[in-house]
Formats: C-alpha cells, sequence, structure tokens
C-alpha cells in the first residue's frame, strides 16, 4: 500500500491510499469481512489471484464479480477508482 | 363481484395515478404461481392477494413448524403440522373470497413444474434450495414466463425479475451459471434470518409482480437487488445475459425433464467419489461410460471392464467421445479423476452423473481381490 500525504502550510489535509477497496456481500463477509482493501490491480483475473491467495476459502465459494455496479462475465480492466462487489448466491427463503 | 364492491376493495390502488380501474382488471385477470409458501412466499402471498390477483396457484409440500412462525405470518401456533400450502389457501380466503386460491400439497420437481405452470402468467420463487431454484429458472426460461426470484442470507436478501421474453433477457443462470451445492451457501436453518428481512424481501417480490401486471413502471429487469438490513444500504447490479454457456438451460423439455436437479447441488464430497462396490453396481446397470484419464502408458492395465482411454489432458477437447448418461472417470489413486469430474461437470452440467473411483484402480483391483478371497 502506497500512502501520499499532501502538506498545506504544514498542515496534514489528505491521505491517498493507492489500492482498491472491495465490497463483500452475504457469506462472504464471514471469509473476509464486509469489505477488503488490496493494493490496485490492473483487472479482474489478478484481483482474483490475489483475494485467493489472501483468503484461500474465496477460491471453494462461487460468487460473481460487479465491476461499477455491472455484473462481469470475462476479465475486465480496473482502474484506481473502480467500485469492485463480490456477489455470492443466496439459497435462502 | 358488482362494480361497486370491486371498486371499494381496491379503491386506494385505483386512485394511484397510472393505476385506475384498467390497472385492476389486469390483476384480477392475472393468474400467478408462488412457489413455497414460506419466509418470502408468506408475505408475498398475503399482498398479491390484498391487491386482488385473479387467481394464485400455492405450491408446498411442507406443514407448519413451531420455528416457522418468527417469519411465516399467514400461520398460528394452532396450524403446527398442518399443510402450508391449504393451511396459507384457508388464510388468504378469508382476507379475500373473491379471488381464486389453488393450493398444491405437492413438491415441486422438473417432473411436473411445466405442466404446473402452463397455466399461470407470472412465477414468484420463493423456494429454499439451489435446486428448485435452477429448476423453477429453467423451466421458465423453456416456458418463456416471467419469474420474480428472491432469497435471503442473514441480513441481506436479493431481488431480481427475469422476463423470459427475449434471448437478451438475463435469467438466473446469467447471473450464477455455476450450481452452488446445496451445503455450500449455508440457509436459514443453517444460518439463522431475522423474520424480518424475507417480509421485507417477499414484500418486494409483491412488488415486483404488480409492477408486471400492471405496467407500472419498469420491473427489477436485467438489475439485481441486494438489500441490507443492517446497514439499510440497498445496491443494484446490472447484469447482462452470458455470452457462452455450456452448462446452462437445457435446450428443449426433454432435456430438462431428464435433468437431475437434486443432483445438481448435492453435497459434492457425498457425490463425486463412487466406492468399488458402487462401481461394480453400476457397472453391471449398464448405460456408463467409464474413462480412464491416465497416461496411455500407465500400469496396471484395465480390461475387466470397458473403458475409453483418454488421458486428463485431452479430456476438455474428447467429450464427444462420451455418450452414456453415466460417466465414472477413474486414475491410479483417485487424485486425476477428481479434476476430469470437474470438467466433464462444466462441460455437461445436469445432463449426466459423473463420479470418480475413489481410491482409483489401485483401490478397486484390491477390493476385487479381497472379495475373491472371501468368495473362494
Amino acid at each position: 500500500m502506497k500512502e501520499f500525504r499532501k502538506a498545506n502550510g504544514g498542515k496534514f489535509v489528505a491521505v491517498i491510499f493507492m489500492g482498491m477497496n472491495i465490497i463483500l456481500f452475504g457469506q462472504l463477509v464471514d471469509i473476509a469481512g464486509s469489505s477488503v482493501f488490496i493494493d490496485s490491480v490492473p483487472d479482474t483475473d489478478r484481483l482474483v489471484n490475489v483475494l485467493h491467495n489472501t483468503y484461500p476459502a474465496l477460491a471453494e465459494t462461487k460468487y460473481v464479480i460487479a465491476v461499477d455496479k455491472q455484473v462481469i462475465t470475462s476479465n475486465t480492466f480496473l482502474n484506481e477508482n473502480s467500485v469492485v462487489a463480490l456477489l455470492p448466491p443466496f439459497s435462502g427463503g | 363481484m358488482s362494480n361497486a364492491s370491486l371498486y371499494d376493495r381496491y379503491h386506494r390502488q385505483i386512485i394511484l395515478p397510472g393505476f385506475g380501474e384498467e390497472g385492476q382488471q389486469n390483476l384480477l385477470n392475472a393468474k400467478v404461481f408462488v412457489v413455497g409458501a414460506g419466509g418470502l412466499g408468506c408475505p408475498a402471498l398475503q399482498y398479491l392477494t390484498g391487491a386482488g390477483v385473479g387467481t394464485i396457484g400455492i405450491a408446498d409440500d411442507g406443514v407448519v413448524a413451531l420455528n416457522n412462525l418468527h417469519r411465516q405470518i399467514l400461520y398460528s401456533a394452532n396450524d403446527i403440522g398442518l399443510s402450508k400450502a391449504e393451511q396459507a389457501a384457508n388464510i388468504l380466503r378469508q382476507l379475500n373470497p373473491e379471488i381464486n386460491i389453488i393450493p398444491f400439497k405437492t413438491r415441486l420437481t422438473n417432473q411436473n413444474a411445466l405442466t404446473l405452470f402452463e397455466s399461470f402468467d407470472i412465477i414468484i420463487d420463493g423456494t429454499d434450495n439451489f435446486s428448485t431454484r435452477y429448476m423453477i429458472n429453467d423451466a421458465c426460461v423453456l416456458l418463456r414466463k416471467p419469474l420474480v426470484y428472491g432469497a435471503v442470507s442473514q441480513f441481506e436478501g436479493q431481488v431480481s425479475v427475469f422476463r423470459n421474453e427475449t434471448q437478451d433477457d438475463v435469467n438466473y443462470r446469467d447471473i450464477f451459471p455455476d450450481p452452488p451445492k446445496n451445503d455450500e451457501v449455508p440457509n436459514c436453518a443453517q444460518a439463522g434470518v431475522l423474520g424480518v428481512l424475507p417480509g421485507i424481501i417477499g414484500m418486494m417480490m409483491a412488488n415486483e409482480t404488480i409492477k408486471i401486471i400492471t405496467g407500472i413502471e419498469v420491473p427489477l429487469a436485467n438489475r439485481l437487488l441486494i438489500y441490507n438490513s443492517l446497514t439499510n444500504e440497498v445496491y443494484q447490479f446490472n447484469l447482462s445475459p452470458g455470452k457462452t454457456k455450456p452448462a446452462g438451460v437445457p435446450e428443449n423439455t426433454s432435456k430438462f425433464l431428464k435433468t437431475d436437479y437434486e443432483w445438481l447441488c448435492a453435497s459434492s464430497a457425498a457425490n463425486e467419489q463412487i466406492d468399488a462396490d458402487t462401481f461394480n453396481a453400476l457397472i453391471e446397470k449398464g448405460n456408463i461410460d467409464v474413462i480412464d484419464v491416465r497416461e496411455p502408458h500407465e500400469l496396471p492395465e484395465v480390461n475387466e471392464f470397458g473403458n475409453i482411454k483418454i488421458p486428463l489432458a485431452q479430456l476438455a477437447n474428447s467429450t464427444n467421445q462420451i455418450r452414456s448418461d453415466s460417466v465414472v472417470t477413474f486414475c491410479q489413486t483417485g487424485n486425476r479423476s477428481l479434476v476430469a469430474v470437474k470438467i466433464l461437470r462444466r462441460f455437461f452440467g445436469g445432463d449426466k452423473k459423473i463420479y470418480s473411483l475413489r481410491g482409483g484402480i489401485v483401490a478397486w483391483k484390491n477390493r476385487v481381490k479381497q472379495y475373491e478371497r472371501q468368495q473362494g
């Protein structure tokens, strides 16, 4: 994680993290929490690699990925502002 | 029903802008089938009955239990042990005697779903397991019937509408192409659920149903809504139809009828591997392809039973050699054949029953030797 601090007249004003925030839903929250913060990756395939290495239980669970509110079906480019969510299926009724 | 009493009962919704007598008439003409009269089904049924949906079918083969009452709001303590479908119908008829309510005490399966759904306009999925959810989805795609989907998990709920009018309409398999095993995702009985949540989600399902029938606003098609009852956050995700569907909706009704949905979502540990005795029994039964996924040079040779030799690396490109409804893969000790099961299941989906021989050919030969010693 890279951290940039800007000084303004010696006064601290902002901390910008070069990374991505991933929102998790349903049973995935039990594995990794309701959100995880990771170093920036260029696309969703590499994101999955990082996530599965960090949280091996995720690899055993079914979920789909949404990037900027669109559920994706193939590898998708990410940028610093991408909003990524992991959505598992629910069965309860 | 007289126009005067119609006007009176439904007055508060008829006066809504864009609704009117026409909207009400559309509701009275509509036929809605609700699968599952549980946590989602009860509130959905109650509001659809109140709103005056003219014909409502209810399928549930369960009986009311004490631990249902905190969320399945149609039932009372006196109903414990009674059929949910029948008891729900009784309660709903008291709420609105002017509509037609048809209970089905049967379990919905792929053998009766097409027939039951046929005479209804909209299907509501209020079930509690993946096998039935995938089956209902496939039935609705094949019949081109709109499906209102809802599901809950602890403090979160999902809602969507699958219109099934054209190829561009997203269905459940476009969101979740791989059926999870029923034990892979905890259900309400295992993970718990606060009664209010299926109440909210069930009402959203009723709301979407009314929107489809009356044409007010756009229903939640090609979108997945997720509601979090703890944070009160609502998320909406846009959905696109899947481009390739190797293991998708069965192509036609005869394939649908042959699909084993229970098996599709059966727990993987119990169903991926079979032992030597089960394997022998399957061979005895016939209609089975046995596949040796070892490399050509590997020993021992196997000629005790018919088998097709496809090394693991070539399996994905050799699926045309597999024709029977049941498939057993084997290797030396049972590890590579587990990978083979995954490859084949991805390709065939629920069309075939696919197993791995536990312990591989080594374990099978040992078992046969042991059996011969016992006999002789």
